[in-house]
């Protein structure tokens, strides 16, 4: 379906033909639009950036490209088309027809899952908003707006849910999804992660490729849901988050490019010998995966939760790519998840596997962390060194679930309590490296021009070259 | 009988593993932070300060210790160390693993804490607020709501809500229905809403609807409720005596049952019969204000003997009432009490604990049997043991007369023993029209014409008459003896307490034995397993 770009706002839902939702829509827009001046990118709202917008949602034509000022991005409602024969693919209803409306008998679950999915879009557009101003060139500049953009839209995915489908209760949950701000201590959003500034491209480039990460694997499970207006809103928000990845993925890369240049230059690894000439050390990168990585996975919930259990049981969240499964309703099949057994060491526990589905998509997360890690390490053996960027263990450094305060070296051991809080701060970014990097954060607007702390793109966006004006400063 | 170690009631604040309380001037703050593993039963955590009875029993003992070591203390913040959760209520896997008569004497305990909280403070000039730091769900917004006052913080995320309805299939156990209609005075259809919406409310509609008293954004919050805390503090009120250190409970295990001071337990497993005998001060009593004083230790002892047997012998049918000592010197304790209760703060506690543990025996699902020998001394505080029987049997002597066991009523039973509906024993045994009886102490002819006892045997038909009663006692169905006696103990109009003791649990002792809760399918069992409760739709 073609999204309609003749209204107020874009859609492929036929808006114009529910006059409630409509006006209801078009009524929150300019709230949305005040926190976008307010709260979205600082500094940059007059700015034209080269942006994609979606025309259409099949695979062919659902991007097109051009400039524009942020506050007039043409942020919509887009849904993946339709299956009018999609069946429910997993849990206790599994084979029956997907539900086109809101059970009453899981408004409230998918109401809370809907506004905690919803309450991350906002966030890290706020948490992003000063990055601007230290961008390594306008080819980032245009990626970060992008990203942010993005989430603003997803935003509006949830938003679209909430109205169209939850009556009062979902537009005050979409005036709320608002009033919450990134670290305000007195409307903090709900998760705690989001809730820490983001003042550093490094950062950046770990949220997009970590946190974010959660996000897709939130939506894949999503995209699977019963309640079929959540899973074609989700099914392509995923299309839109494979760019953050993209920019997470290459942002790192460029880094690890930049710092083995520097390496091979000098004929050394030395970090303080690295610095010194304005890159960013590999053991400084570990530091920032061991944070994030970590930070990341707690997004993802406890072990075992009751709460997973019960949202598989009913068919509102299933497994990321739940085809790939044999088995889909998981009713009397166990799991066997590490723990620790209390007295410094580790036992499995057999938990029922619908108890287990937040592990089990942990699981997949991290493996799809580790594609990224294994390229960044080919490139630095290809440079001649020995180095190993890694990813820490999944029960270092937890706060929520089995894992939570249990001391964990980064390579899964154990330890004493004593040396794990002597250890830690060695682990993890010290204030001495969040100084190095902020040192290095200089605004780089010249097109074509790069930081010194990063490699230049592959290629430029959309057939253009590295060297175009994405972002057109006034 | 339990098959694993007795539950005890009797803690130290050194041993809290769930609690902390601190106390600043005329400020006290009881903290919640549920040791995970630190149930009192293995085989489930306590995550996000979920708790069991052993939490409960930690937060009682902290309420006496209040009372008596911080006098000074006219306000209490009841707060979370948790970040953004305040209490999530009753553990489910702790319910879903308890026997029937597990939840139900963890219910019957928790609602007389939360009970004997709105006691203290409408007794006592405790002011209780709830100062709910993040989410209180199911029991834990049923603490709050049995504070004077509560709290949230508006953090926009933060809710107060009782969930139990639509995500257990249970109620809300520990007086949250009764106490959002009568005490809070919600509109019942908001309530119905409330009360069927698993996510509750935030901040703005709990406030709108009677649910919370204030909301605050999180970086005044402190600051507001300490503030507040101060001004209900600086209320006028007793001036507070020197504080009274709680001596460890004396509590002995003996083989056929327990010793305290003043109080000895025998259990009779073959007649499923316990004997409770109080025994009276051995010397004239003045006031001392130690807790081994008379008046004090034995309402301790009394109130750990009804819960230790109330938990830990649930075979124990019935429990005959029995004192021994001299009645005019409980007469003399009587005076005493009722003469200092309005004016000396010790004196007003130590009633108090009187009232609380004769409230626990009003409510224990046993049959009571008070007899009254030869050497008793059933009078004042100690005759309320025979008033709160469900029977009395009194001993009349057939040739001696002056060894006849002789009863007497004091100040205290007429005012400060209060039933938890708040009226006494002898207006609740004559519904409202209580009449005179003669001065000074009754022998048994007298005081089975004044209807204060309801047998009066001679002396040969004794023996029979009060075996016949405990063996015919033994053979009735013990529900339908709980049932009926819970009826005939209350009697007149009903208050918050009695339809929280009575209505509310009966409710739910009845959904707590119904396939839709407990049944392999039931909305209990089938929680957190991702398996979704199979109900009965039929409406019973």
């Amino acid at each position: 379906m073609t999204v309609d770009y003749r209204g107020r706002i874009p859609n492929n839902i036929d808006l114009s033909g529910d006059r409630r939702l409509q006006r209801a829509l078009e009524h929150w827009q300019p709230r949305f639009l005040n926190w976008w001046h307010e709260l979205g990118p600082d500094g940059f709202q007059a700015a034209d950036v080269y942006l994609r917008t979606a025309t259409a949602v099949d695979a062919r034509g659902w991007a097109s490209f051009g400039h524009v000022r942020m506050p007039d991005y043409r942020w919509g409602i887009f849904l993946a088309e339709p299956d009018h024969d999609r069946r429910i693919g997993f849990g206790d209803e599994m084979g029956r027809p997907v539900w086109p409306e809101v059970p009453g008998e899981h408004r409230a679950a998918l109401r809370r899952l809907i506004v905690t999915q919803g309450d991350t879009e906002p966030a890290s557009v706020e948490q992003q908003r000063r990055l601007g101003h230290s961008c390594p060139s306008l080819y980032d500049l245009r990626n970060l707006f992008q990203v942010n953009v993005e989430e603003g839209r997803h935003l509006w995915a949830m938003v679209y849910l909430l109205h169209a489908y939850f009556g009062r209760d979902g537009r005050e949950e979409a005036e709320e999804l608002l009033y919450r701000h990134s670290g305000d201590p007195d409307n903090p959003r709900i998760l705690t992660t989001f809730n820490e500034p983001i003042e550093d491209w490094l950062s950046f480039f770990m949220f997009t490729y970590f946190t974010d990460r959660d996000g897709k694997y939130q939506l894949k499970s999503f995209a699977e849901s019963a309640f079929d207006p959540l899973a074609r809103t989700c099914s392509f928000m995923l299309t839109e988050e494979a760019h953050h990845m993209f920019v997470g993925e290459t942002g790192i890369a460029r880094i690890v490019k930049r710092t083995l240049e520097v390496m091979q230059a000098l004929g050394k690894d030395d970090p303080d010998a690295v610095r010194a000439q304005g890159a960013i050390d590999l053991p400084t990168l570990q530091r920032y995966i061991n944070f994030w990585f970590s930070s990341s996975l707690d997004l993802f919930g406890s072990e075992t939760s009751s709460n997973a259990a019960a949202y598989f049981a009913a068919g509102l969240k299933g497994r990321p790519d739940e085809a790939n499964f044999d088995d889909h309703t998981c009713l009397d099949t166990t799991e066997r998840i590490a723990v620790p057994d209390g007295d410094g060491g580790i036992r499995e526990e057999e938990v029922p596997t619908r108890n287990a589905m937040n592990e089990i998509t942990r699981a997949l997360y991290v493996k799809d962390c580790a594609i990224g890690v294994t390229r960044w390490n080919r490139t630095i053996k290809r440079a001649g060194f020995d180095a190993k960027l890694f990813l820490p263990s999944t029960h270092f450094r937890r706060t929520i679930g089995r894992w939570a305060g249990a001391p964990v070296t980064p390579d899964g051991t154990l330890m004493s309590d004593d040396l794990y809080h002597r250890s830690l701060p060695g682990w993890l970014p010290t204030e001495e490296d969040k100084a190095y990097v902020h040192s290095l954060m200089h605004a780089v607007t010249e097109p074509g021009k790069m930081a010194g702390w990063i490699a230049p793109p592959a290629r430029g966006i959309d057939g253009k070259p590295v060297d175009y004006d994405y972002v057109k400063l006034h | 009988m339990t098959d694993t170690i007795p539950i005890t009631y009797d803690r130290e604040p050194t041993q809290y593993r769930h609690w902390s309380l601190a106390v600043e001037g005329a400020v006290a703050t009881l903290t919640l932070r549920v040791d995970e593993n630190g149930g009192l039963r293995p085989g489930y955590q306590l995550k996000r300060n979920s708790y069991d009875l052993g939490v409960d029993i930690e937060l009682n003992d902290a309420l006496n210790r209040l009372r008596f070591e911080h006098p000074q203390v006219r306000a209490v913040i009841v707060t979370s160390a948790l970040d953004r959760m305040f209490c999530a209520g009753a553990n489910i896997y702790m319910l879903a693993r308890s026997s029937h008569a597990a939840k139900v004497n963890f219910c019957r305990f928790t609602n007389e804490t939360r009970n004997f909280m709105e006691d203290a403070s409408r007794r006592s000039g405790l002011a209780f607020i709830a100062a709910c730091n993040g989410t209180a769900a199911g029991g834990g917004y049923e603490l709050a709501l049995a504070c004077d006052e509560i709290w949230l913080v508006d953090d926009r995320s933060s809710t107060v809500s009782l969930p139990e309805v639509p995500l257990l299939g249970v109620l809300p156990g520990t007086g949250g229905l009764t106490r959002l209609t009568d005490k809070r005075r919600v509109r019942r259809d908001l309530a119905d809403v409330f009360c069927t919406d698993p996510d509750g409310a935030r901040g703005r509609r709990a406030c709108e609807w009677g649910l919370v008293d204030r909301t605050v954004p999180p970086q005044r919050f402190e600051a507001a409720v300490k503030a507040r805390a101060e001004e209900l503090a600086a209320r006028p009120g007793l001036p507070a005596g020197d504080p009274v250190p709680l001596m460890p409970l004396d509590r002995r295990l003996e083989v056929d049952g327990y010793r305290y001071p003043y109080v000895r337990v025998w259990i009779d497993d073959a007649r499923r019969l316990a004997e409770i005998v109080v025994s009276g001060p051995s010397k004239p009593v003045t006031v001392e204000r130690t807790a081994g004083w008379w008046p004090l230790a034995a309402a301790r002892a009394l109130e750990d003997a009804v819960l230790m047997l109330r938990t830990n012998h649930e075979q124990i049918g019935a429990w005959v009432l029995r004192t021994e000592g001299d009645p005019e010197a409980l007469l003399a304790v009587d005076a005493l009490l009722a003469g200092g209760m309005e004016t000396d703060q010790f004196l007003r506690e130590t009633v108090a604990w009187w009232r609380r543990a004769l409230a626990r025996l009003d409510v224990t699902s046993r049959s009571l049997i008070a007899l009254i020998e030869p050497g008793s001394c059933f009078a004042g505080p100690l005759m309320e043991l025979a008033l709160a029987a469900d029977r009395s049997f009194m001993f009349q002597p057939l040739d001696e007369p002056e060894t006849a066991p002789r009863v007497a009523l004091g100040a205290l039973n007429r005012a400060g023993l209060e039933m938890v509906n708040g009226r006494t024993r002898l207006d609740c045994r004559f519904s409202g029209i209580v009449p005179n009886f003669p001065s000074g102490t009754l022998g048994p002819g007298e005081a089975l014409a004044a209807g204060l006892v309801t047998f009066a045997p001679d002396e040969l038909d004794w023996e029979d008459e009060v075996r016949l009663a405990l063996e015919e006692r033994a053979a009735l169905s013990p529900d339908a003896l709980t049932g009926m006696e819970a009826s005939l103990r209350f009697g007149g109009a009903e208050t918050l307490a009695t339809k929280i003791f009575g209505r509310l649990s009966a409710w739910q002792n009845w959904i707590f034995s119904r396939p839709n809760a407990v049944g392999e399918d039931g909305a209990l069992k089938r929680f957190g397993s991702g398996a979704r409760p199979g109900f009965d739709w039929g409406r019973v």
